[in-house]
Order: structure tokens, then sequence, then C-alpha cells
């Protein structure tokens, strides 16, 4: 499986480190109402869907940035791959 | 008064140099290492003072072979700046005052090992121990890989058959294990 990296190009999967579903980026607020039911969800439980799935990756042998993979279950084929930290501040994540 | 003596990260008082027919494996024991991270908002002012030191912002993948100070990409707004420890001991101390808070920058010359192969049996070498496409880099192409399980650095430098390697100081005695062991492979 190749995984283009958007600085560095094609780069072999073996670089590259699976870091769980992208949906950790999307942390709780902890001041909500809702903040334990809702980091249990954040913390236990997955989708583990038969298609596309947005997933890190950390580039672990190379220049150690996360990134954000859109790849298909069913055929690894990618469609998509973004720097984790471009995708964690279009939602407002970074300060 | 002590009469305290340096070693070199192999552990010897002088720099050692393996010489094989088509590759020499040198220990280089004078390079003064710092990194710079550039803080969040200031990338456009640390990018100019980059220029300045470097005369250029290396790119990802990229080292400017610039003298005294040389530099290359570590990851997005991450250098590695290098200087020869003899005239820039307080490499790092220097760049802080340089940088200012527009960057943090970090001691990495005790970090740190650096060996030097040249030789004309230089990518044949290279290719044993990682997987960065040697035959295709040119001067001035600078790779993190694995070599032997440890995170390095591969530079390919000015002379067609030099290629600097840095690797975690801590483990200098398996790296140099591995450089050995792949020049007697391809000797």
């Amino acid at each position: 499986m190749i995984i283009h990296h958007p600085l560095l190009g094609p780069r072999d999967a073996a670089e590259f480190t699976y870091m769980g579903d992208a949906k950790l980026i999307d942390r709780p607020d902890w001041q909500s109402e809702t903040a334990a039911q809702e980091f249990y969800e954040y913390g236990y439980l997955r989708d583990n869907p038969a298609g596309w799935h947005k997933e890190l990756w950390f580039h672990e042998a190379g220049d150690r940035s996360w990134l954000v993979v859109t790849r298909n279950t069913l055929t690894h084929e990618i469609s998509n791959v973004e720097l984790a930290r471009d995708v964690a501040r279009a939602r407002g994540r970074s300060k | 008064m002590h009469d305290l003596k340096p070693l070199t990260a192999l552990g010897g008082s002088e720099p050692r140099i393996e010489r094989f027919a088509h590759v020499t494996i040198a220990e280089n024991d004078g390079l003064a290492l710092a990194s710079v991270a550039a803080r969040m908002g200031f990338e456009a002012e640390c990018h100019g003072t980059l220029k300045a030191l470097l005369g250029a912002v290396p790119g990802p993948g990229q080292a400017i072979l610039h003298d005294p100070e040389a530099g290359f990409w570590m990851g997005p707004d991450q250098w590695m700046i290098g200087a020869p420890k003899d005239t820039h001991e307080l490499l790092a101390d220097n760049l802080k005052v340089r940088f200012a808070d527009t960057a943090s920058i970090t001691e990495q010359s005790g970090a740190w090992v650096c060996f030097d192969l040249i030789g004309p049996g230089m990518a044949d070498v290279c290719e044993r121990l990682c997987g960065v496409p040697i035959r295709k880099m040119v001067a001035g192409d600078a790779q993190r890989t694995v070599i032997h399980q440890l995170g390095c650095f591969v530079i390919r430098r000015a002379d067609a058959d030099h290629l600097r390697i840095l690797g975690p100081r801590a483990s200098a005695g398996t790296l140099h294990h591995a450089l050995v062991t792949a020049a007697r492979s391809t000797a």
C-alpha cells in the first residue's frame, strides 16, 4: 500500500503506523453537561465501516507528521491524504 | 583542577574511521546542532530569519548546504541547523538570540551521532541500510528514515559520493555496527 504524503510524495505504508479513527481529533468539550457520556463514547466506541474510513496515520519512519488518510477498508484504495494539523485547524481545534 | 577530556559518540578520544576499498565510514565529531521549531503565528518571521541565516528556507526533504551554518527540513515548521563545533559550540544560544520568540530552539549536539559515508560504494551501502531512493537523490536532499530500527536522517552532501547520516547518539555503537556490516557485505 502506498500513502501519498502531502509534503513528501508517495511513501510505502511500512513507514507509517496506524493510529486509529480520525474522529479522535474531535475531542468532546469537558465542560459539557453530558461530558462523561461523551468521553465514554470518545474513548471506547468506534464505527467499523466496510468502505470509506477516515483514519490517523503517523509517519514514524519519516517526518513524524500525523496524517488523516481516507481509505476504503474493502479495497485499501486511498482517496485523500491530509496533514492532521490542517484538518484539526480547519475545525478550530488549534488555539 | 580537573583535567577532563571529551569523548566522541563511540567513546574514543579521536573520531573512529573505518576504511574499505569502496567506502570510508568516518565518525564526525565536529558538528554542533540545534533544532528550530516555528511558533504558531510567527511562521513568516521564522522563515525570514532562516532565510537570512541559510540563504533560503529548506523545503520538505531538502537541506541547504550553506557555510558555516547549514540546515535541513525535519518536519512541518521544523528544521535542524548544523555548524562546525569549533566555531559554533554555542549554536543553540546564538540561534535563540536570533530567533527570539518566533521559534523554539533546542540544543541537539549531544543527541546525535554523525557518520560520513564517502566513496564510490556509498549508494550500495545506503541501499542495504534504508529505503531512501539514494540513486535519485541529488546534493541537498535530506530524508528521515529508519536504519537498523533507529530513526536517522540521511543527507546527500555536495560531493556525489558523500552521504551524511545522523542517528541517535545513545545508539552510536549500534548504528556504527550496522554501517560497518553493510560496508563489509558490499565490499
